[in-house]
């Protein structure tokens, strides 16, 4: 058995506000085994960001409720600021969300590395440029890119320097938040490709891929883990969850994504009616069990994690019911 | 209901070149010499990546921004003659877009039946059956008038949002429905209701849609004509069925390569880099010069050489 690099035991984080708790995290356990590029897909408001932010940076009203989030064997949620702090960029980094933005317009690309290498309290010297360079000729980016102005650059361009200095310490674990949603399709095959090179090159180690387009974690996900509405869906190989989804929302979700070769006049396709449920001061039951064909009396009830094969789990009271039933 | 086979639409030669900077200005030409036909109840793709020249095109047959050279034409008649304001108006009831951001676009302070009421008033229609029409359009899109018109846009959701600006457009009876992005900012599971919405739409009231994308795959769901763009050029043409089976210009057939898909992966040894495009254009327009913008086959045109 392969190393786990993070071990996530019933893990909760709650935004906690004036109106009472929204429960975005809401018992979620799973593994990453080292050297595994690990997908987190769902829809918008399931939890996935917030999950990568109580990995990260619990800021309130995001707050760690219970449960273990184990890197390395080390619990990150009992850690203290300093002790984690140390551990950023080394152990565990974050390709955040919107990090095209980050760029400050009046700097530099090289100052901007450099400030946000003193942050972390490495020295930006000669030999860190270096590695730097390096790492741009492997992102097949030029060296003057150092030297131009974020406007300069193009989206592709500045997602990769973000990279670069993301994975500029080789961490053994890197959260990668929704990096491709916002570029063109040429760029998002170039950087997903890029992400898988690093690890297969042990630049990095393992990756937790968030995003909510299945169709690039099929490309490159070793397994992937779905979440629905702050809860664990299902988890298991990539080829698995794509080809024979068990749970009813997996099913839903990957029949209402159109395929080229698919057009309206031939088949239509089907969506799922409704809407996610507020996630404020939700009580127990399964999430989906609003917007689901197969809901049941025990639905009621929150369905418990349960093992299908090695590394195949799921969280329904009736997949064994409904079967390879397709039209979920 | 517009007539079967009718250009609704026709674009001529367009040209939009952008200055910027005063002193030394630097022009950009975010659409060159672009030509094409909407026929009427049809949906035609316009795909592009970002800087393709896309968005502008829309822009440009809203009247939002001025052409450098070219005519578009609205049911024959030259749109750079509607100038005054009740033309203008006329021109809007029929030609309407809608954008990306759903939560933009309507004004936050106002409940939805007043919005509505308001966009009703405003052009004119006849009082009498405003209600009854109100109903009609938001039950055309799928949403419950009863629990739809006593709210504000932020108590909905995005799906819901996009359903109502449709139902706007509905409300104008339009002609021509310019949807630029409309569904990327939403989920998987309730844009294939929306996508399924608009060509139920074309079918019923015989509008044409202008399908503005980056998403390949979305574009052929719906569309029955495909615009590719690049670089401000519309580099191919046609039938979608037609392009997407037989690509022929290099940066088609590089979008076609890139775009993932469930059921076939990349191919690893494969050295992708989308930058080789740049040269695999500039190759193919020399291989190819002289023949310009020419026919591959019935209904699919390529954009072989710029000479």
């Amino acid at each position: 058995m392969s190393e786990v690099i993070l071990e996530i035991n019933n893990l909760k984080a709650y935004y906690k506000i004036l109106k009472g708790d929204v429960k975005a995290v809401d018992d979620i356990s799973f593994v990453i085994k080292k050297g595994e590029i690990l997908g987190l897909a769902g829809e918008s408001g399931c939890g996935k960001s917030t999950l990568a932010n109580t990995l990260i940076s619990r800021i309130p009203p995001l707050q760690y409720i219970s449960g273990e989030a184990k890197l390395l064997g080390k619990d990150i949620m009992k850690m203290s600021k300093e002790e984690f702090q140390k551990m950023r960029l080394r152990n565990i980094s974050i390709i955040p969300q919107y990090a095209l933005d980050a760029f400050s317009q009046t700097k530099k690309i090289r100052t901007f590395i450099a400030d946000l290498a003193s942050e972390h309290g490495i020295k930006a010297d000669e030999e860190f440029f270096e590695k730097v360079k390096e790492r741009l000729d492997f992102v097949n980016l030029d060296h003057s890119v150092l030297d131009r102005y974020p406007m300069e650059l193009s989206g592709g361009m500045k997602q990769r320097v973000i990279m670069v200095i993301s994975t500029i310490l080789d961490p053994e674990f890197v959260i990668a938040d929704e990096i491709t949603s916002a570029l063109d399709v040429s760029s998002q095959r170039f950087v997903a490709t890029l992400l898988g090179k690093l690890r297969d090159e042990e630049i990095i180690g393992s990756v937790l891929f968030i995003t909510h387009d299945l169709s690039i974690l099929y490309q490159i996900a070793d397994r992937i883990m779905i979440m629905y509405g702050g809860h664990f869906v299902e988890i298991g190989l990539t080829d698995e969850i794509i080809g024979n989804p068990l749970h009813p929302y997996t099913k839903a979700l990957i029949a209402s994504l159109p395929q080229v070769g698919i057009q309206y006049k031939d088949k239509k396709l089907s969506g799922i009616k409704g809407t996610p449920p507020s996630l404020l001061n939700i009580g127990e039951g399964c999430r989906f069990r609003f917007r689901c064909p197969y809901a049941a009396e025990i639905c009621e009830e929150t369905p418990q994690r349960e093992k299908i094969n090695d590394g195949h789990y799921i969280a329904c009271w009736r997949w064994k019911e409904i079967g390879s039933d397709r039209n979920g | 209901m517009a007539e079967k086979n009718l250009n609704i639409m026709s674009v001529k030669n367009l040209s939009k070149v952008f200055k910027s900077g005063v002193i030394r200005p630097k022009y950009t030409a975010a659409v060159q010499d672009v030509s094409f036909d909407i026929k009427a109840g049809t949906i035609i793709s316009l795909i592009g990546e970002s800087g393709s020249g896309k968005t502008t095109i829309g822009k440009l047959i809203l009247k939002l921004i001025k052409p450098s050279s070219g005519n578009i034409y609205y049911r024959e008649k030259d749109i750079e003659e509607i100038n005054n304001k009740d033309e203008l108006k006329k021109y809007y009831k029929k030609v309407q877009g809608i954008f990306q951001d759903p939560f933009a676009t309507f004004n936050p302070l106002y409940r939805v039946d007043r919005i509505f009421d308001m966009i009703y008033d405003s052009f004119g229609y006849d009082k009498k059956n405003k209600e009854e029409r109100i109903y009609q359009v938001l039950q055309d899109v799928n949403l419950v008038p009863e629990r739809t018109l006593g709210k504000f846009p932020h108590q909905l959701s995005g799906g819901q949002l996009q359903r109502l600006l449709i139902a706007r457009a509905l409300l104008m009876d339009v002609d021509v429905l310019i949807a630029d992005e409309l569904i990327s900012m939403l989920d998987a599971s309730t844009r294939i209701g929306v996508l399924n919405l608009l060509v139920e739409l074309t079918k019923k009231n015989g509008m044409s849609i202008i399908f503005i994308t980056h998403d390949l795959n979305l574009g052929y769901y719906i569309s029955d004509e495909s615009l590719i763009m690049y670089k401000g050029r519309l580099v191919e043409s046609g039938d979608t069925k037609k392009i997407y089976e037989n690509p022929i210009h290099p940066y088609t057939k590089m979008l076609f390569n890139s775009v993932p898909e469930i059921g076939y992966r990349w191919d690893p040894e494969e050295e992708f880099m989308p930058e080789q495009v740049i040269k695999d254009v500039e190759e193919f327009y020399k291989e190819n010069a002289g023949k310009g913008f020419a026919m591959e086959e019935e209904n699919h045109y390529v954009l072989y050489s710029i000479d």
